[in-house]
């Protein structure tokens, strides 16, 4: 392949990429357009007419139940998620830095968390609890299914940072005499901002967004991805799409505030 | 114990906990009552294989054991077939790393946004009245809409292709980035064909990332019912569905029964593909 001319392969793939991306979002958009229709739109192109009204239908009183509500569980939910994730899988990245008996067997445990089809996560979760007798609860048995999938995803980051990480400066803290504690948040931490605030984000995504585990365990109260789920047998409106917009523009947005913070942190880093 | 090694014992035990309490437990818990005698309507300890018998003998079972393997073989290779292309781009024709950063967090973020959304995102387009019969109508191929797109195997296979194919994506673009140049550079040099590069050199260092990808797929694949209910109207059956239904229905012994088949056969693939490829350089 010539520097100056790009081959015809870089056209094929090009535009094999393109239709990729098209794929990926373009059902999207079409979703974006039909929740702008008027009030007597359908579910299906063209679109008729152009209004707000089907948006914000979302934050009426529903049919089947307040969407704000479930919003606000699984907003809460993932808050937590995103927290506990972060903390855990750092509190464990600092461990594996070194080699120590069992480590592999941690490693296996951690990853085979992924490879466990969900529904058994879900429904092993809701048999442990009934033989315990305690109720299922989006903040209960739902939270500990999440975790099952967020720790695994942020463990492989934190392993991936942490092998990048120069000890060196660690190190010279120490020989300075600071403490174990002093070395982490004046040293290690500040390297490793950026990267916790992606952890962060991902943990928050994912349980905001999940769906199988969650299923079976989630109790009286649905999260978000359930309210949903439950709609699309019952409702034939546009205001499906106008609910599926919202939460899509809101991971967006979500999406776009953790990548500035994360450019933010490392630029400060290299600075 | 030193104490250096009492504190890497503490930093990994939160972690640990969780996955034996919520995972290890409830499965052990799952193969328990897969054992257990169940009447018709509730369950008493016990230890029967009846419910896996059940399982065996019954034509309905197999067969769903059967469609499940079959979408996720096809789901896995057209995600393959769609993932090492792009990831290939990725990876060797976009040359600007911030480029390569961009274009991968666009092909990201849609994973990033609710699953259910993405596949309520297809009914614009796949129903009765949906662009893709108004095209096909459009362009004179056909003359009645055609009932089939939404609410089909094809709905299916489509929507769980869109939703997992990252899965496979970003491993293989993860093992792409890490060839090294000068092998490509050296293989033109001596007159290796585009063809011969790919056959010798990417795909084989592109296998772990493969790999890697194929376990997330086909899991993922086997172990979810949502796309199953939605895209397919509740027309087509899966292991995952099963389950789920069998919970409705509260007959928690063979929904375990069944659990445990599908666990074991998921950790088979898994075996399987691991023994073709050593992924443990990619961690």
């Amino acid at each position: 392949m010539n520097k100056s001319k790009k081959s015809i392969s870089y056209y094929l793939l090009a535009a094999f990429f393109s239709l990729f991306v098209l794929f990926l979002y373009g059902p999207m958009l079409g979703m974006f357009l039909l929740s702008l229709q008027s009030p007597e739109g359908t579910l299906t192109f063209p679109m008729r007419g152009f209004s707000f009204y089907w948006l914000q239908s979302v934050f009426g009183e529903q049919r089947v139940g307040s969407f704000v509500d479930a919003f606000g569980r699984s907003f809460t939910l993932a808050i937590i998620i995103a927290s506990i994730t972060v903390v855990f899988s750092v509190l464990a990245g600092l461990a594996f830095r070194k080699q120590f008996k069992g480590s592999s067997t941690i490693f296996y445990l951690t990853i085979s968390s992924l490879i466990v089809p969900s529904i058994l996560v879900s429904l092993g979760i809701g048999i442990l609890f009934s033989l315990i007798n305690l109720p299922v609860q989006w903040f209960s048995s739902a939270l500990a299914g999440h975790l099952t999938w967020t720790l695994p995803f942020a463990f492989l980051i934190m392993l991936g940072i942490f092998s990048r990480f120069n000890p060196a400066y660690e190190e010279a803290a120490r020989d300075l005499g600071a403490s174990e504690t002093t070395t982490f948040w004046e040293i290690v931490f500040p390297l490793i901002a950026a990267s916790v605030v992606g952890v962060g984000l991902l943990g928050f995504t994912l349980s905001y967004d999940e769906f199988t585990r969650t299923s079976l365990i989630s109790g009286a109260s649905n999260t978000l991805p359930l309210e949903i789920f439950g709609m699309t047998t019952n409702v034939t409106s546009p205001s499906l799409y106008a609910l599926g917009t919202l939460t899509t523009i809101f991971s967006f947005v979500l999406i776009g505030v953790a990548l500035f913070t994360m450019q933010f942190l490392s630029r400060r880093q290299t600075k | 114990m030193s104490n250096k090694n009492l504190s890497t014992y503490l930093l990994v035990t939160p972690q640990t906990l969780i996955f034996i309490l919520f995972l290890v437990i409830p499965i052990i818990a799952i193969a328990v009552i897969s054992f257990w005698n169940f009447n018709g309507f509730s369950m008493t300890p016990g230890f029967t294989f009846s419910n896996y018998l059940g399982i065996f003998t019954s034509q309905v079972y197999l067969s769903t054991y059967l469609n499940t393997f079959k979408f996720a073989g096809i789901v896995w290779l057209i995600c393959l077939l769609i993932s090492y292309p792009v990831a290939y781009f990725l990876a060797f024709e976009v040359k600007s790393p911030q480029w390569q950063t961009i274009w991968f967090l666009i092909c990201t973020v849609p994973f990033l946004t609710s699953n259910i959304i993405r596949m309520i995102a297809w009914i614009p387009f796949l129903g009765r009245e949906g662009l893709l019969n108004q095209a096909l109508m459009g362009l004179g191929l056909i003359e009645r809409p055609i009932e089939m797109f939404l609410f089909s195997d094809f709905a299916v296979i489509l929507a769980m292709v869109q939703l997992y194919c990252l899965f496979m994506v970003a491993p293989i673009f993860n093992s792409m980035i890490r060839i090294d140049r000068a092998l490509v550079a050296a293989a033109k040099d001596l007159g290796s064909s585009g063809f011969q590069i790919q056959k010798e050199i990417i795909l084989p260092l592109a296998a772990p990332g493969i790999a890697i990808g194929s376990i997330f797929v086909i899991t993922l694949v086997m172990g979810e019912f949502a796309t199953m209910r939605l895209m397919s109207g509740g027309k087509t059956s899966s292991v995952g569905y099963l389950i789920k239904n069998q919970i409705d229905s509260l007959q928690y012994p063979m929904a375990a029964a069944n659990a445990i088949i599908l666990l074991l056969l998921a950790l088979l693939i898994v075996s399987l593909i691991l023994r073709t490829v050593d992924i443990r350089k990619q961690l």
